[in-house]
């Protein structure tokens, strides 16, 4: 025993030896600055890079998982399409890093891009960001481009730059297609106006999931007034099994027609079986389930990419944000599919699409949902994200939440009337 | 009709100890064989050429300087996991939660960090960490070695089933300490005050873990070969009943290798979360606990020898990544490629303990 506490001690011992060369340390953090937004939705135009400023850009991109997540598929796909696009090779001008998981190791993979001569890194997880936080600092000479992440207007980081689309927007459509399918049920006699319930996967609750699966609800209730939600969380990105069981829950409980934001083809497939409709995201799954897929939003990050790899061709600044827009042709819809689809959907989501893209409909309109009863007249978000939560930035602008304004990930946290989580 | 007795085509008997070139000539052979294996799935499956694939294997730890301290750093890491599940393993009590204990270690790391970092300076936040993730890594291994010397409970499950308490533990603490609220995720923890990181030594990020995991390393060595604790623990593992008999208190050898065995997963802990990682996630540990387990067993848990068997698991599990990235096939193509040279190296253990004998060749001796 007493041998096992002396080795016990030395081990003690030498750390806190080594602990001792360490400084005083820092002062306790003071209150919240302000930040200067700096979020751009500009697009790139591709066919103004001579061959010499092609020459100059070579490209790393880390992602969280493989081609088997349909969200990673989707930021894999673009980075060929962008890259090749613009005449680069994989692997000798752009690098696919696959299955880094947010933790030392996208640091070190972004490090090992750089060694490699990437003066350009893209990563694809929100988890990713305080590693690629910890390259930009390392590697002030190399752009560090982080899609979905918060952080990028307050970390006073030249070299560091977040990215978002409004996917919102598409998920309003998607929403849109749901409710048409709800009302052609309540039609047919399937359900009575008060069994429109939908039902929603969520990964995690926070704004980037609530925003989209709030924007989804806001679409379906424009069509079908009567319309409900219930929500469920896997708390994961990528669970097949958790996704497939909060399906089977959400059926359970009523719910008609599904969406979902997680990123396996788990929830699909189980609605397919049970022949239950549902819009997807990340991309079509028409092919795996011709029998109940509607219609799916997804990010198209061709466009962010240019915008990023472009103006380091040119040695021009970039922003710290970065928003896709319908307008950039950011946000995209997959074909309808027609067989699951009510009658009437394409010309419905050609309307309120021309109608987003003009502006005249907004999707966080004040004055198509109520918080606790009552309209939100003001609500104050935690735009910049310090870990502490602080509410910081009005975003009630003229009548409606302004999400994706500030910066580019999404803000809106709110809970809205007509939506219950369940398992909470 | 014919009588005489048909013989097997071959049968098995048990070899004597074989010299020591005898034994790495079969190791080596095997090796080579796994590599051919491997370059002709590679060539069938995939239409590149082997000698490329098993280049960027190399390149993937080899590579560059930064690539070959990941690879040390790695090393470090699995081999501190696989040191500390030995002690336990010898005496023949199957520790299978090193992966829990570790993030146990990580946890309570993790903790000192957030919650002491506003009320107590730096060093005193550092010193809590190692005490406190030590502990709680003996702590965790302490309770199944508690009821397995008391009640003789089956240690392999018991420990299996700790790893699964530990995750969602952490998975747990992950959303009480999530930022942004609602993520899951923590990010990296003080990235600007920098309370309960551990020093860098000069510009070497990975030199700290190394150099502890060498001492350990050694320590472990003498500790099982040299001390009077190791040959109880020796003895215990050969015959539970001999090491009563000599006088040694079996249950007391148990809880005291196995709090030994939690430590030392503990401080594996904290090195991940207080020196690397500087955050908290329930898959920090990626799953070295168990690969551990193949560490121990492949260097027949000699703790020497467990630097040359975690440095093999490292160095394909990197270039696993590397031809990930350089062939763009799907990162379990290289995982296929290590469960071969893996089946391989373990198959060739049966042939260095026994022998085959053919039906011809048994004639002759006849």
């Amino acid at each position: 025993m007493k041998k096992i506490i002396a080795l016990l001690m030395v081990l003690v011992m030498v750390c806190a030896l080594a602990a001792c060369g360490q400084k005083a340390p820092a002062p306790a953090e003071q209150a919240e600055p302000t930040f200067e937004f700096d979020n751009d939705s500009t697009p790139f135009d591709v066919s103004t890079l001579s061959e010499d400023e092609v020459k100059k850009v070579k490209v790393g991109f880390i992602f969280l998982h493989d081609e088997n997540s349909t969200y990673d598929l989707n930021f894999i796909n673009a980075a060929r399409e962008a890259c090749e696009g613009l005449g680069l090779k994989e692997g000798q001008d752009f690098i696919l890093k696959t299955g880094i998981p947010e933790g030392q190791e996208c640091y070190d993979a972004a490090a090992e891009l750089v060694d490699a001569g990437c003066n350009i890194v893209f990563a694809d997880s929100f988890g990713h960001e305080s590693f690629m936080i910890q390259a930009a600092k390392e590697f002030p000479k190399v752009e560090f481009c982080h899609a979905t992440g918060t952080q990028a207007h307050s970390a006073g980081l030249p070299n560091f730059h977040n990215a978002f689309a409004t996917i919102f927007e598409g998920r309003y459509l998607g929403g849109v297609a749901a409710g048409m399918k709800l009302n052609e049920m309540i039609e047919k006699g399937q359900i009575t106006a008060e069994q429109a319930k939908l039902g929603y996967i969520g990964a995690y609750p926070y704004a980037e999931v609530k925003s989209g699966y709030t924007a989804f609800f806001l679409g379906a209730r424009s069509v079908c007034p009567s319309a409900t939600m219930e929500v469920t969380f896997t708390n994961s990105w990528y669970d097949p099994t958790l996704e497939k069981e909060g399906a089977i829950k959400l059926i359970n409980n009523g719910c008609v027609v599904l969406s979902e934001h997680a990123d396996s083809m788990g929830a699909p497939t189980e609605c397919e079986s049970r022949g239950v409709p549902f819009v997807f995201y990340n991309g079509s799954a028409e092919a795996d389930c011709p029998n109940t897929f509607i219609v799916s939003s997804r990010i198209n990050w061709v466009p962010f990419m240019q915008v990023m790899i472009g103006n380091v061709a040119k040695a021009q600044h970039l922003h710290a944000d970065w928003t896709g827009t319908m307008a950039t042709d950011s946000v995209v819809l997959s074909d309808l599919n027609e067989k699951v689809a009510a009658p009437g959907t394409a010309e419905k989501l050609a309307e309120v699409s021309a109608s987003l893209r003009s502006g005249t409909t907004k999707v966080f309109d004040t004055s198509t949902f109520t918080v606790g009863g009552k309209p939100l007249t003001t609500y104050s978000a935690d735009v910049n994200d310090l870990g502490t939560f602080t509410p910081d930035t009005e975003s009630i602008v003229n009548g409606a939440f302004a999400e994706s304004v500030f910066r580019s990930a999404p803000s809106f946290d709110v809970d809205i009337d007509g939506i219950t989580i369940i398992d909470q | 009709m014919n009588k005489t007795q048909q013989s097997p085509l071959f049968h098995i008997s048990k070899r004597g100890a074989l010299p020591w070139y005898k034994a790495w000539g079969i190791r080596g052979s095997a090796v080579l064989i796994a590599l051919i294996v491997c370059g002709i799935i590679t060539s069938l499956v995939t239409g590149e050429n082997p000698f490329l694939v098993f280049a960027a294997i190399f390149e993937g730890s080899f590579g560059t300087t930064r690539k070959f301290w990941v690879l040390l750093q790695n090393i470090a890491m699995l081999l501190c996991v696989s040191l500390a599940v030995t002690p336990a393993f010898r005496m023949r009590c199957w520790n299978l939660g090193g992966e829990g204990q570790a993030l146990a270690g990580a946890l309570a790391a993790a903790a000192c960090m957030i919650c002491l970092r506003s009320s107590l300076p730096n060093w005193a936040v550092i010193l809590l960490m190692i005490v406190t993730s030590i502990l709680a890594g003996a702590i965790w291994a302490g309770i199944p070695a508690f009821f397995k010397a008391k009640w003789n409970t089956n240690e392999t499950l018991f420990t299996l089933m700790m790893n699964y308490v530990a995750t969602q533990l952490v998975a747990y603490y992950c959303v009480v300490w999530e930022s942004p609220k609602g993520s899951g995720q923590i990010g990296i923890i003080n990235p600007n005050t920098h309370i309960g990181w551990f020093p860098q030594i000069g510009p070497y990020k990975y030199l700290l873990n190394i150099l502890i995991v060498a001492l350990v390393c050694v320590g472990m060595y003498i500790y099982l070969n040299y001390s009077k604790h190791g040959y109880e623990i020796a003895v215990v593992g050969e015959s539970e009943r001999t090491a009563r008999y000599v006088g040694i208190k079996v249950d007391r050898v148990i809880i005291r290798t196995m709090l030994l065995s939690g430590a030392l997963c503990g401080l594996a802990g904290l090195l991940l979360v207080g020196s690397t990682n500087h955050t908290l996630t329930p898959n920090i540990v990626e799953g070295r606990g168990f690969t551990a387990v193949m560490v121990a067993w492949l260097a027949k848990f000699n703790p020497i020898w467990m630097i040359l068997t975690s440095f093999l698991l490292v160095f394909l599990g990197r270039g696993a990544g590397e031809i990930a990235t350089n062939f763009s096939l799907n990162q379990s193509f290289g995982d296929i490629l290590t469960g071969i040279i893996l089946f391989f190296i373990i198959g060739s253990e049966f042939f260095i303990n026994y022998e085959i004998h053919f039906r011809g060749a048994g004639k002759k001796e006849g």
